[in-house]
């Protein structure tokens, strides 16, 4: 862990997270989703998680939302203890999970809705969020209307339209074609920079993690852990295209992606045991 | 932008614009129309050239739709039997819709209620109507009773169902943001019963103008059911058709009437099924 998020945790600021020992057990015991979690996460830092898929990922962005209770360890926001759903945590579903009767003004307004906001502060939020993610005109649509990228932005815009300090994102352009998705990444981060806030961003792509986080942590598979957290120092913005072509890029992509094909951890980085490898690439070509 | 609203209409091809004709013909309201119209034709020449003193055809039953009207019996009869349409289709909504909340929220009430309403929504209903005859006599009263046990069936276990059927992903997301029990009724649930709900009420018009028929049949000198027994025996088949189109049109009526107020309060529903 770096010294500047060592700091801004001892301050507990608003947005940070402690995820402390968590273990999260399913089934009567049959599954062990989680096992001794821990993670701590900085105030407006950008965390991405990262595992194979089924590892537990989701359980602990639930569980960091107060959905669901851990069965041991405990999760902080902000210094509290996290005991159900927090007004100041949001969360961006996978699957959208807008309101199929709503339009897109009202699905936005939801958040605040519920939150008792008073209406003349509901009318000039929402309009302002439909504005940031540039769906004006599409006020009155239906979420059924929309595209899956369009939705998803409604998605986001109702998660940011109550201002937390805390946005949990579950593989949320997941189901997003690959070019909707780098556009939404891009927005993403656009809207990061504009409006920073602690963002925890659960995926299963390796090009997704490495392009948005400022950290990554890498989960194993079941019982869920993680195993390692990475620092990405590519300086910001970033630019998926120059991006890909640069060797920091590639050396923490290839190093995440042998680290969840082993899955087990093996602690040397990655790049180093690649010289083993052509020796048996070329056994295989000659016996067959 | 870089996407686009998906279109709910299909705009029309160029190559169908070069035959207008062709298209206004198959075009299903004019298909339909001309359906009726040869079905009411071939009844007419049907009936005439049959001549039976117990079938009827189209312009036999429009003279005798006209004579009920100037004597002013089918304006009674029809205004009685609303009545009782009303209220025992209105009483099967007020009563079945929260009782099928409740017992699809309420485990207790749920079980408590259960046995009951299985057992009289399997008993052929007409079986009852002696029995309620005896208790409630043979005017009005029974009659709403008996629409009433035909109506609430279909709409209680059918708002049951709707509120059961919510999306377990849209409950978790109200409880992520706070939302409040109430909350939680007024954003999620009730919005996704409603179509169950409106479903329930369209078999609950069918099921409520065969009960009245029946009810008319064996209690009350009144009704469209009256009617259809007394022009049988006297053999006054121009008559006897008028209130069973009279139903036809009733229940053809209220069904679309529904379909409207759905379209209203559920615009989501409507727009979807179109695409």
């Amino acid at each position: 862990m770096s010294a500047d998020v060592s700091q801004a945790l001892r301050q507990s600021a608003s947005g940070s997270i402690v995820v402390d020992g968590v273990r999260k057990v399913f089934r009567r015991g049959a599954t062990v989703a989680l096992e001794a979690c821990s993670l701590e996460i900085a105030a407006h830092e950008l965390l991405c998680i990262i595992g194979p898929s089924g590892c537990g990922k989701t359980t602990l962005l639930r569980i960091i939302d107060g959905l669901i209770r851990p069965d041991s360890g405990r999760v902080l926001v902000g210094g509290e203890e996290v005991a159900g759903p927090r007004r100041d945590v949001a969360m961006v579903f996978q699957h959208f999970g807008l309101f199929p009767w709503k339009t897109v003004y009202h699905n936005i307004a939801y958040g605040l809705r519920t939150q008792g906001r008073p209406a003349d502060e509901i009318q000039k939020v929402v309009p302002h969020y439909i504005g940031l993610i540039g769906l004006s005109g599409f006020e009155h649509t239906y979420p059924y209307q929309l595209s899956g990228g369009m939705q998803q932005r409604v998605g986001l815009a109702r998660a940011l339209a109550i201002n937390p300090s805390v946005l949990l994102m579950d593989e949320p352009f997941g189901s997003l074609d690959a070019h909707t998705r780098e556009l939404m990444q891009v927005e993403l981060l656009r809207l990061w920079r504009m409006q920073p806030k602690t963002l925890v961003f659960v995926t299963h792509s390796i090009d997704e993690a490495v392009l948005l986080g400022s950290r990554i942590a890498v989960m194993s598979g079941r019982p869920g852990r993680i195993t390692e957290i990475l620092d990405v120092n590519i300086p910001r913005p970033r630019d998926p295209d120059t991006l890909r072509r640069s060797p920091q890029y590639l050396a923490l992509r290839s190093h995440i992606w042998d680290r969840l094909k082993h899955d087990t951890p093996p602690p040397r980085p990655a790049i180093q045991d690649g010289a083993g490898r052509p020796g048996g690439d070329a056994a295989g070509r000659t016996s067959s | 932008m870089s996407q686009a609203v998906r279109q709910v209409h299909e705009p029309a091809g160029a190559a169908d614009g070069a035959r207008p004709w062709r298209r206004a013909i198959e075009s299903p309201i004019v298909i339909r129309t001309l359906s009726v119209a040869a079905g009411i034709v071939v009844w007419e020449i049907y009936g005439r050239w049959l001549h039976s003193p117990i079938f009827a055809y189209p312009s036999g039953i429009a003279g005798g739709f006209a004579a009920v009207v100037r004597s002013g019996e089918l304006q009674y009869y029809l205004a009685s039997s609303l009545v009782v349409l009303f209220w025992g289709l209105g009483l099967g909504i007020v009563i079945g819709i929260p009782v099928g909340i409740l017992m699809a929220r309420l485990a207790i009430v749920e079980h408590i209620l259960d046995p009951y309403i299985n057992a009289l929504y399997a008993t052929p209903l007409v079986a009852v109507i002696p029995l309620i005859v005896l208790w409630l006599g043979f005017q009005t009263k029974a009659k709403v009773a008996l629409v009433f046990l035909f109506c609430i069936f279909p709409i209680l276990l059918n708002t049951y169902q709707g509120v059961k059927n919510t999306d377990a992903k849209l409950s978790e997301v109200a409880r992520s943001f706070c939302a409040t029990e109430w909350q939680l009724w007024r954003d999620l649930i009730i919005p996704s019963a409603v179509p169950f709900i409106v479903a329930g009420i369209r078999l609950a018009i069918g099921r409520g103008l065969v009960g009245m028929v029946i009810a008319e049949f064996y209690t009350s000198i009144g009704g469209l059911g009256y009617m259809i027994v007394q022009y049988a025996n006297t053999f006054k088949m121009d008559r006897l058709f008028v209130p069973i189109v009279v139903l036809m049109i009733l229940g053809v009526g209220l069904t679309s009437l529904l379909r409207g107020v759905e379209r209203h309060i559920a615009p989501w529903l409507h727009a979807a099924r179109e695409e």
